[in-house]
């Protein structure tokens, strides 16, 4: 790692900053989490978040909000890291509140937008003032616009138009009770970095992010797993294809691509070449309208 | 590869968001799904072209008004760099965030529209541009289509430009004329410039000479966080995590710790992928001494030969970025390195005319976007350096206690 002259590699430097902004939260913080939801993303954030206090054990727990719409591969996943690393989950359940009244299912059936509720009612029940999230600026227009200690009032709500001016690597962690941060360790990474790094690291992902025969079917030009979260209306043609995600998500609105890159390796050269970016790709979430992320984001989405 | 941060500036229309856009189109670093939802939103509102700064205004009331509101964050790469690019906005509300976006950046681009010449907002936001000591400026006159390409206009902005910037820290500066609408001298140079004998503007952000701002000789490394696991395996374990703002640490170095002022030596350097001999910046690591000193977040590593002195007195150049201003006696937090403190406003030197940049004494306070000369008594010692020779240790921003927002930046003795 050491070089003649003493430059950093970029995936050592993003690293690096990464490793700064969590330690950050630690020290500034009271009560911090970790959000984790099985992804690509989170996985590269707690995998840093290790390294970061390495010997000792992180100091926070890692969240989980569970929609209820998973992909078996990715909750399996989940809590096989929780057990090697350790680590205290803390889950906050989609279906949990659906059953006890407090949100309603939406008519689409998906559960993306009522996980934020669920999310704001876990932040305040365990009373976090912080909440790391594995969110980059490069995957959508509003996280384009979001700092890294991004400032959440007492209803969890983004105000874009009244972001904390944030300076060097000077990050102002200070709130009122009931208020809290949101953080994004890897603001500055994009998603081939992502995947550089998990081929340099060889960080272990779900599989489902690798190449596999899955029966599919179209849905306005994206390919859906048929399945109970997804299930073909009459006229749909389901048909076997080899897939990979890209992102995974609430499972009735994560697409699959076609591909064939089984290894890191062949996924570090698709992603490299691709032509459209991971959320155009495989989410209906954000096609609803051309702002749909901002608005989720105002009301206390991550 | 190299990475190049960037970031755009200068008043309002003058074409930042548009050049954005225009570089990521023609250098071919757009999705086509992005470029397809900038095409609908464009023929939605009835544009004849499809506006190209949609790439960067993603926010709703950015789209409603026109305008940049906050700074956008882009990546993309070339063969020879990759880039981070901060598309800031330009109105004068919220040079804030035309501040957030310059503060890490490498070089800064400062559009100038060709008909209008400088304005208050171009000067205001070269000053900031040097006060940040970003190491190199671009002058882009833009819109050179609608004053037909004349190498007059050009030259005049020019002069007049370089003449403000002698009186600033402007160590290179590098004047383009552009049409970001069009793509003239964006990625490709333009004939319709033959005047012109300069490269494109990708041509420099690709070459341009990133001379290591990294400061190589200070031993700075500001404790973040003290690691001690209490679990059986690593009982003894007690490690200072941070990272290195500058300097060279080696295993074996004899080390000063600030403010306390005991020393010891490195034992080991612990890196995110096992030990390592030495760090630089910007590594993160957690640093292991020979003794077992009191040491703990906001003190400071240095070397028992060359090390700040800590002090409560500062001497700062502040940009003042709240509504309310900074009045003399007043009360503020300061966030410098890793160290938290409070402090009182002694006194404010004087005020920094953007336009002439005359020093006008016997001020204050300082109000909304002003730059001024601010002496501040900190509860605490930092542990500072010269902004010019540290952007690490010279750098801090100043906190409000009522609201807890983030209200100015100081650099130590800059300007
Ligand atoms: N004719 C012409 N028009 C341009 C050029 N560049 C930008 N414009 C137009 O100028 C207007 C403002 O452009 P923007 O890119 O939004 O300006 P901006 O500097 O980003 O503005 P703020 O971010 O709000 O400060 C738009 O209508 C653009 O189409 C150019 O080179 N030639
Ligand atoms: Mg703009």
């Amino acid at each position: 790692m050491t070089h003649p002259h003493y430059h950093l590699s970029e995936l050592d430097a993003l690293e690096a900053e990464a490793i700064h902004i969590i330690r950050e939260v630690v020290a500034q913080m009271e009560r911090p989490a970790l959000l984790f939801s099985g992804g690509k993303d989170s996985i590269v954030m707690l995998h840093v978040a290790i390294r970061a206090f390495a010997p000792a054990p992180v100091p926070f727990p890692v969240v989980h909000i569970d929609t209820g719409h998973n992909f078996p591969e990715v909750l399996e996943f989940r809590d096989r890291m929780v057990q090697d690393n350790g680590l205290q989950l803390i889950v906050g359940s989609v279906q949990e509140a659906i059953d006890r009244g407090v949100v309603r299912e939406e008519p689409n059936g998906s559960r993306n937008r009522i996980q934020t509720p669920v999310l704001l009612d876990t932040i305040e029940k365990n009373r976090f003032d912080a909440c790391m999230g594995g969110a980059r600026r490069d995957e959508e227009k509003a996280r384009a616009k979001e700092r890294v200690f991004s400032f959440r009032d007492e209803f969890g709500q983004w105000d874009p138009r009244n972001q904390r001016p944030e300076l060097w690597s000077l990050y102002n962690g200070k709130v009122h009770p009931g208020e809290s941060i949101r953080v994004f360790p890897l603001s500055n990474w994009t998603e081939l970095d992502i995947w550089n790094y998990i081929a340099d690291r060889e960080v272990e992902v779900p599989s489902i992010y690798f190449a596999h025969e899955r029966e599919v079917f179209d849905r306005g030009g994206m390919w859906m797993a048929a399945n109970e979260f997804a299930v073909p209306r009459d006229g749909d043609e389901v048909v076997t294809k080899k897939v990979r995600y890209r992102t995974v998500g609430d499972a009735t609105l994560t697409a699959a691509v076609e591909s064939d890159a089984d290894t890191v390796e062949k996924i570090v050269t698709e992603i490299a070449a691709t032509r459209l970016t991971e959320r155009g790709a495989t989410r209906g979430d954000d096609r609803v309208s051309e702002a749909a992320m901002e608005d989720r984001k105002k009301e206390g989405y991550f | 590869m190299d990475l190049l941060r960037f970031a755009t500036a200068g008043s309002v229309d003058d074409g930042k968001s548009t050049l954005i856009g225009r570089l990521l189109y023609d250098s071919k670093s757009i999705f086509e799904d992005q470029l397809e939802s900038v095409e609908a939103a464009s023929k939605a509102r009835g544009n004849e072209y499809t506006d190209l700064a949609l790439l960067t205004d993603g926010l709703r009331a950015e789209r409603e008004q026109g305008i940049t509101i906050d700074v956008a964050y882009r990546y993309f790469a070339t063969p020879r760099r990759k880039f981070i690019i901060a598309d800031t906005p330009g109105h004068a509300q919220y040079t804030r965030n035309m501040v957030t976006g310059a503060s890490t950046a490498d070089l800064a681009i400062i559009l100038v529209d060709a008909r209008k010449g400088l304005t208050e907002q171009s000067r205001r936001h070269a000053t900031i541009a040097s006060l940040l000591r970003v190491p190199h400026l671009v002058l882009a006159v833009n819109k050179m289509d609608l004053v037909d390409f004349s190498q007059d206009v050009f030259e005049q902005i020019y002069k007049e430009f370089s003449d403000f910037a002698a009186k600033l820290n402007v160590p290179d500066l590098t004047a383009i004329p552009l049409s970001a609408l069009e793509g003239d001298n964006v990625v490709e140079r333009s004939a319709r410039t033959p005047w012109y004998q300069g490269t494109s503007l990708l041509h420099h952000l690709e070459h341009v000479h990133i001379a290591s701002d990294r400061n190589l000789q200070d031993v700075r490394f500001p404790v973040q966080y003290v690691v001690r696991p209490q679990h059986s395996s690593a009982r003894d374990y007690r490690g200072l995590a941070g990272t290195v703002a500058s300097g060279v640490m080696k295993v074996g170095d004899e080390v000063l710790a600030l403010p306390s002022g005991l020393s010891s030596r490195i034992k080991a350097i612990d890196g995110p992928h096992g030990s390592v001999t030495e760090a630089y910046p910007p590594m993160a690591v957690t640093v292991r001494l020979e003794d077992e000193l009191d040491i703990s977040r906001g003190d400071v590593l240095c070397r028992p030969a060359n090390h700040p002195q800590p002090t409560q007195d500062l001497d700062l150049t502040v940009c003042w970025m709240d509504d309310h201003p900074l009045v003399v006696g007043q009360k503020i937090g300061v966030l410098h390195t890793t160290r938290m403190a409070r402090a009182i406003v002694k006194d404010i030197a004087y005020e920094l005319d953007v336009n002439t940049l005359h020093r006008e004494q016997g001020i204050r306070q300082l109000g909304l976007n002003s730059i001024g000369r601010v002496k501040l008594r900190v509860t605490t010692p930092l542990m500072v350096d010269d902004y010019d020779d540290n952007r690490t240790t010279g750098a801090m921003i100043l906190i409000d206690e009522a609201t807890n927002g983030t209200v100015g930046a100081g650099v130590v003795r800059a300007i």
